[in-house]
C-alpha cells in the first residue's frame, strides 16, 4: 500500500471551499470474506465534482453507495454533512434525504406518473404540502427540459428522459450532495449528451457532485478532481489535466491507454 | 471502375413514398370459414367431430330444458307430470328457494335481514373495487361489516356498536402515542380497545334488549349465505394477513421471519379439511368449556389462516420480481420503511400478485364448501342432507348440482372479469 501513498497527491490544492461535504476515514468493506473496499481515505468539500473511474469490480460504485448507506461498510467513519452515519435508522433516512443518487437503471417507479414521481419524497419526507411540492417539481423538470412529459408514465419516456426525470427527483428534495451511478452507461450514445448536459448544468451551479463513470470527456470538462479505483482502492487522484496527460501510477495508465486508446 | 461501380451503389431518395391501404382482399364469411374451420384435413374433421359434439349436446339438453317443470311439490309429481318424457324438475329450486339460499333453520319472517345485507355488500365493497368513486364512500365500507353482523346474527344493537367503539378507541389511542414508539402504540390500541369491550359486556347486561333484532344462533345459518359469509368474511381478512405475513418473511429480524415461515409453511403443508375438523371438534378443548367460541368464528379463524399462508406466497413471488433498483430508489430517497412499502413496492408487487391472489380467493370461494364435511348446512350441504334426503326429492341431483354450480360460477367468473379489468387500468409500464 505504500506505492498508494507516495502517489497521492495533496488534495486540499483542489478544493473549492474550506467546509467539508463528505469525510471517509479509513473504511473498510468485505462482501463475505472478499475485501470490496480497503482502506479508503477520501475528503470531498462543498462544490467540489468528483469523478470516480476505474476498471469494473474495482469497488466505484460500492464506494459511493456506502455514502448514503445503500451498503453497508464494516470498518472505518464515514460523515456526511455532519452527520455520522451509524446504524441508526433515523440518521440514515436522514442523510439519504440530504444526499440525492442517480442509478444506472434510473429506478424511477413505474406505477406513479413523472410528476408523482417528483413529488414523492417531498410530501412524505419533507411533508411538503401538495401543491408546493407539485410547484417545485415542475420547476425541476422545466430544469431538466421534459415539463410536458409530467403527466405520463416513466415506460412512455426514452432512456435519457428517463435518466433526466430522474436527476429532476432527486433534486426536488433539494439535496447539497449528488451521487451518480454511471448515469449513462444504460443509454443510447445520442441520448448521453442530453444527460451529461443536465449534470453540467448542474456543476455549474456549484453542486457538490460525485460521479461514477466512464465519460472522460465529461471529467475532462467538469471534473476538479479524478480519482482511479482498482481492487477496492484509491490508486491515484488528480487534477483532471494532470490526470490524463501525466498519470502515475502503471495500473492508471494501462487504463486510460485502454479507454482512450481509440 | 470504382466510378461506374459508385453510380450503380450511390442512390437517393427524392420522393417520398405515401402510406397505402394493405391490399384488398376477399372479405366475409365464406373466407373466415375457410381459413379457420376447413384450412387443412385434420381440421376439417376436427370441425366436424366438433359439429357432431354439439348436435348431441343440444339433442341431450334441449328437450331436458325445454320440457323442464317449475310447478310441482315432489320429485314424484314432476314424473307424472312429464309422463315418461325427458324433461328437468326445476320445481325442487323453486320449492326450496329460501332454504338453498338461507339454509333450512333461519327464521322465515327474518328473510329480508340477510337479504339486505347482501344488498348493501355490493355498496359497500364497491368503493373499494373502484378507485375513482368519491373515498367518503370507504366510511360505509368500514360500518358495514357491524351492520352486516346485526341484520344477520340480529340480537341488541349495543353489540356492534361496542366492538366498533372498541376498534375507534383503539385507533385513537394508536394514533396518539404512535409518533413516539411504534410498539408502545400497538400495545396501547389493544389494552384500549380490550377495555373498551370489556366496559361494552357490562354494559350489554343491562341493554341486551335495546333495540334488538330477533336473535339468531350460528348454528341456524346455512345455505348460500353461509358460504358468502365464509366467502367475504376470509377473504377480506386473509388479504391483509397475507401481506404482513410475506413482509414478514423478507424481515430482517429473525424472530419474525421464523415465525411467518413456521406459519406459512405449517399451514400450507395441512389440509384444509384437517383445519376444518380442528375446528369443529379440537379447538373447542383448548377453551375454557364456558367460553364456547361460536363454530362459524372459528371456521372463520381456520379458512383465514389457511388463505392467508397461501395468499402470503402469492405475494411473496410479487415482492420477488421487483427490481432491487425499487428499493434501492425509495431507501435513497428517504423513505422510512413503512413509506417505501406502502407507497412504492406493494403497490407494485400487488399488482403483479393479482393473478394468484384472484386465484386463491376463487379457490378460496369455493372451499368454503367445505363446511359441509363438518355438518354445517351451507349450501353443499343443504342440498346433500336435507333436501336430497327428504321423500319428496330424492334424487333430483342434476337439477340441485346443476344450480349450485350456476351460483358458484355466477360469483367466481364476477370475480375473474373485475381482476382481468383492474389489470387493465393499472397497467403503466406500456411494455
Amino acid at each position: 500500500m505504500a506505492m498508494t501513498e507516495d502517489m497521492q497527491v495533496d488534495t486540499s490544492q483542489m478544493k473549492v471551499s474550506d467546509e467539508v461535504a463528505i469525510s471517509i476515514d479509513n473504511m473498510n468493506k468485505w462482501y463475505g470474506s472478499f475485501h470490496v473496499l480497503r482502506d479508503i481515505d477520501l475528503t470531498v468539500y462543498r462544490g467540489e465534482r468528483i469523478v470516480i473511474c476505474g476498471p469494473s469490480g474495482s469497488g466505484k460504485s460500492t464506494l459511493i453507495r456506502c455514502i448514503n448507506a445503500l451498503e453497508e461498510h464494516q470498518q472505518g467513519r464515514i460523515e456526511v454533512d455532519g452527520t455520522v452515519l451509524s446504524s441508526d435508522l433515523k440518521n440514515i433516512d436522514k442523510i439519504r434525504s440530504e444526499v440525492g443518487m442517480c442509478f444506472q437503471h434510473f429506478n424511477l417507479f413505474p406505477h406513479l406518473t413523472i410528476l408523482e414521481n417528483c413529488t414523492l419524497a417531498p410530501i412524505w419526507v419533507r411533508k411538503t404540502p401538495k401543491k408546493e411540492a407539485e410547484e417545485t417539481a415542475m420547476h425541476f423538470l422545466r430544469k431538466v427540459k421534459i415539463p410536458e412529459q409530467a403527466d405520463k408514465y416513466p415506460g412512455q419516456l426514452s432512456g435519457g428522459q428517463q435518466q433526466r426525470v430522474a436527476i429532476a427527483r432527486s433534486l426536488c428534495m433539494r439535496p447539497r450532495i449528488m451521487l451518480f451511478d454511471e448515469p449513462t452507461s444504460a443509454l443510447d450514445p445520442e441520448m448521453i449528451k442530453e444527460v451529461l448536459d443536465t449534470m453540467i448544468e448542474l456543476a455549474e451551479e456549484g453542486m457538490t457532485m460525485l460521479c461514477v463513470t466512464h465519460e472522460m470527456g465529461f471529467a475532462r470538462q467538469v471534473a476538479n478532481r479524478v480519482i482511479f479505483m482498482d481492487d477496492g482502492q484509491i490508486v491515484e487522484q488528480n487534477e483532471p489535466e494532470a490526470f490524463f496527460s501525466d498519470p502515475q501510477n502503471e495500473r492508471t495508465k494501462l487504463f486510460l491507454s485502454q479507454i482512450l486508446g481509440h | 471502375m470504382s466510378d461506374t461501380h459508385a453510380q450503380t451503389v450511390a442512390f437517393v431518395r427524392e420522393t417520398e413514398i405515401p402510406p397505402s391501404p394493405p391490399p384488398a382482399s376477399e372479405a366475409g364469411v365464406i373466407k373466415w370459414l375457410r381459413e379457420n374451420l376447413f384450412s387443412s384435413i385434420a381440421n376439417s374433421i376436427l370441425t366436424i367431430l366438433g359439429l357432431i359434439a354439439v348436435y348431441y349436446i343440444v339433442v341431450g339438453l334441449g328437450p331436458w330444458l325445454a320440457n323442464s317443470i317449475w310447478q310441482s311439490d315432489s320429485l314424484a309429481e314432476c314424473r307424472e307430470i312429464l309422463d315418461g318424457a325427458n324433461g328437468a324438475c326445476f320445481a325442487v329450486i323453486r320449492e326450496r328457494w329460501n332454504q338453498l339460499l338461507f339454509g333450512f333453520r333461519y327464521p322465515v319472517d327474518e328473510y329480508w335481514r340477510p337479504a339486505l345485507a347482501f344488498v348493501l355488500l355490493f355498496v359497500a365493497i364497491l368503493p373499494v373495487l373502484f378507485s375513482h368513486l368519491p373515498r367518503k364512500l370507504l366510511i360505509g365500507t368500514a360500518l358495514y361489516p357491524f351492520l352486516a353482523f346485526w341484520l344477520i346474527w340480529g340480537g341488541s344493537v349495543l353489540i356492534p356498536i361496542v366492538a366498533l367503539l372498541g376498534f375507534v378507541v383503539g385507533a385513537v389511542a394508536y394514533s396518539m402515542i404512535s409518533a413516539r414508539s411504534f410498539v408502545g402504540a400497538i400495545a396501547a390500541a389493544v389494552i384500549a380497545a380490550a377495555a373498551t369491550w370489556w366496559a361494552g359486556g357490562l354494559l350489554l347486561r343491562i341493554g341486551a334488549d335495546f333495540l334488538a333484532l330477533r336473535a339468531v344462533p350460528s348454528r341456524d345459518l346455512g345455505g348460500f349465505m353461509l358460504n358468502m359469509i365464509l366467502g367475504t368474511v376470509c377473504v377480506s381478512l386473509s388479504l391483509p394477513i397475507g401481506i404482513v405475513l410475506a413482509l414478514g418473511r423478507q424481515s430482517n429480524l429473525p424472530i419474525i421471519k421464523v415465525l411467518c415461515v413456521i406459519f406459512i409453511e405449517f399451514v400450507r403443508g395441512v389440509p384444509l379439511i384437517t383445519l376444518l375438523f380442528v375446528a369443529s371438534v379440537i379447538l373447542a378443548y383448548f377453551f375454557p368449556p364456558e367460553s364456547n367460541l361460536d363454530l362459524v368464528l372459528r371456521v372463520i379463524i381456520m379458512i383465514t389462516m389457511f388463505a392467508s399462508a397461501y395468499i402470503a406466497e402469492v405475494i411473496r413471488g410479487g415482492l420477488a420480481a421487483l427490481p432491487r433498483g425499487q428499493y434501492e430508489a425509495a431507501d435513497s430517497l428517504g423513505l422510512d420503511y413503512a413509506q417505501s412499502m406502502r407507497l412504492i413496492i406493494l403497490p407494485q408487487a400487488l399488482k403483479i400478485s393479482i393473478p394468484g391472489i384472484v386465484n386463491v380467493a376463487v379457490g378460496l370461494f369455493k372451499d368454503t364448501t367445505l363446511v359441509a364435511i363438518i355438518s354445517m348446512y351451507d349450501l353443499v350441504g343443504l342440498i346433500r342432507g336435507p333436501i336430497l334426503a327428504s321423500t319428496d326429492w330424492n334424487g333430483v341431483y342434476w337439477e340441485l348440482w346443476s344450480f349450485a354450480a350456476l351460483l358458484f360460477f355466477v360469483i367466481c367468473y364476477g370475480i375473474s372479469q373485475y381482476s382481468q379489468w383492474l389489470e387493465r387500468k393499472l397497467a403503466t409500464d406500456h411494455r
